[in-house]
């Protein structure tokens, strides 16, 4: 079988806005949620989020580019930009004509939406703008990396929910593998803080007031995040004979529906995932090491991942280190797979399994090592990074260390 | 007559989950009575929305039968009254 390896990533956060910075803030536990800044926060019964702060459209894009990007697909662009750069692609005839872009998004450039309907109901205007369309779409991020790159091969956008950008990385990475394109851009972006989506998610009632404490006994919701993240792969032979590095491996993807309840997460749908990802990668339970966990910080999902993890890995679950990145960055709904994908191939690679920030009490349903507030040290062989979505959908990524 | 705040919030519950009214019991477990996670949470959007109220998501969560949700409903219902007094101050 073709192996395949990720060459080259790019991060835009609320943890920073690039992979260096992204690392440098996961691997000290420092927690990006904060008091929301982009909407009065008056108008919502929480107030927090894990925004991208000190952010400037304009200094990334000139003025006549960034009319056609709505924030989604300029956290998509700028992602995209960096990985492409780590990867130092080279742009041969085959890579341009048959190279893939998967994106994921929930929403979209929803927020391009809102704008013009704000106008429609609220200032009496019979019209809106007539760009509201291509900004909105949830390809959009996908269609301008195409764009920027000249590539065009396979390129499209999953919409799962929560495992939006896994499915996307997992399906780009079946590609790679398959010999369908010899390169693939993937990941996910996501610009969920727009009031109209903020009351939507307050209606849901899983936002936390507090903040983001997964695998805590107190916790009380998720933190909604916004940002994007892009991951270059390829064929591990054609980077060896192109002089790129490897960063991680990817080995193994899974997926799986509950088929049971359009809210509620299942334990067992959420282990035949992880149950696929690890024999899609040929690897053996006792070699992973770490789970970049789905850990949203509800109390449903993380008692029900704790149950499907120990389905899986058995009495090999108590010697695993999980922990929920989601308490730093927040969670991204549609990026949320892609960040915490690069979060997974940087503990790889530097040998340091970032913490569950936030933490503070033990929970006897998530009797799991969950990295409480410090980063531990340990070189892992393989791990795996999952993601489940409302509607049922889980996406589960493998990762082998490359050394 | 006026309905009492437990009439209205029955009222409220057999109409968004398509109950016959006389099947609601004060004692009745919105497991009893088939209210999954989802259903609370649409009953909980149009109970706030008849009382014109705001349920808070912690307190929401411990109530588990309707006798708690009216007492719940009456106690809020209360804090209004008292908040928004006839006469300015």
């Amino acid at each position: 079988m073709r192996r395949v390896v990720i060459t080259g990533m790019g991060v835009v956060s609320a943890s920073g806005r690039n992979q260096g910075e992204f690392w440098r803030q996961l691997s000290s536990g420092i927690s990006a949620i904060d008091t929301i800044s982009s909407v009065d926060p008056w108008q919502l019964r929480f107030k927090n989020a894990a925004e991208v702060r000190g952010y400037d459209p304009e200094s990334e894009f000139p003025a006549k580019d960034l009319m056609f990007l709505d924030r989604f697909a300029q956290f998509a662009l700028i992602s995209a930009n960096e990985a492409v750069s780590q990867a130092g692609v080279e742009w041969r005839q085959e890579v341009r004509e048959r190279g893939a872009v998967v994106t994921g998004s929930c929403l979209g450039g929803r927020g391009a939406e809102e704008a013009g309907y704000w106008e429609l109901f609220h200032h009496n205007r019979t019209r809106v703008h007539p760009l509201t369309i291509p900004l909105s779409m949830s390809n959009a991020g996908a269609s301008h990396i195409s764009m920027r790159y000249g590539i065009q091969g396979p390129v499209y956008t999953v919409s799962t929910a929560c495992s939006s950008s896994a499915h996307a990385i997992g399906q780009a990475f079946w590609m790679v593998r398959a010999g369908i394109a010899p390169l693939a851009i993937a990941g996910g972006s996501e610009a969920p803080i727009f009031l109209g989506g903020l009351k939507a998610w307050e209606a849901m009632r899983v936002i936390s007031k507090d903040t983001c404490r997964p695998f805590s006994a107190d916790r009380s919701g998720l933190i909604l995040g916004e940002g994007g993240a892009m991951l270059v792969l390829e064929l591990l032979d054609d980077a060896i004979a192109r002089g790129a590095q490897p960063l991680a491996e990817i080995v193994g993807f899974g997926m799986s529906s509950d088929a049971d309840h359009i809210t509620q997460p299942s334990s067992d749908g959420a282990a035949r995932a992880m149950r696929n990802a690890i024999e899609d990668s040929g690897m053996a339970v006792e070699q992973f090491g770490y789970i970049n966990a789905h850990g949203t910080g509800t109390l449903a999902n993380d008692r029900t991942e704790t149950a499907g993890i120990r389905a899986v890995f058995g009495s090999h679950a108590d010697k695993l280190a999980v922990s929920s990145t989601k308490s730093m960055h927040g969670h991204a709904l549609g990026a949320a797979g892609a960040l915490e994908a690069v979060a997974s191939v940087l503990s790889l690679r530097h040998g340091i399994l970032p913490p569950t920030a936030n933490y503070t009490t033990p929970d006897p349903e998530c009797d799991l090592d969950v990295l409480p507030n410090e980063a531990k040290k340990a070189e892992v062989e393989a791990c795996l990074s999952n993601s489940f979505a409302f509607g049922g959908l889980n996406a589960v990524l493998a990762f082998k260390a490359w050394r | 007559m006026s309905e009492s705040i437990q009439e209205r919030v029955l009222r409220v519950i057999a109409t968004k989950q398509r109950l016959p009214l006389e099947s609601l019991r004060p004692e009745s477990t919105f497991e009893e009575l088939g209210i999954d996670s989802l259903d609370r949470l649409n009953i909980l959007f149009d109970l706030e929305g008849e009382f014109e109220i705001e349920i808070d998501d912690d307190e929401a969560k411990k109530v588990t039968n309707l006798q708690q949700m009216v007492a719940g409903i009456e106690h809020l219902v209360a804090a209004k009254a008292q908040a928004s007094p006839t006469v300015d101050a």
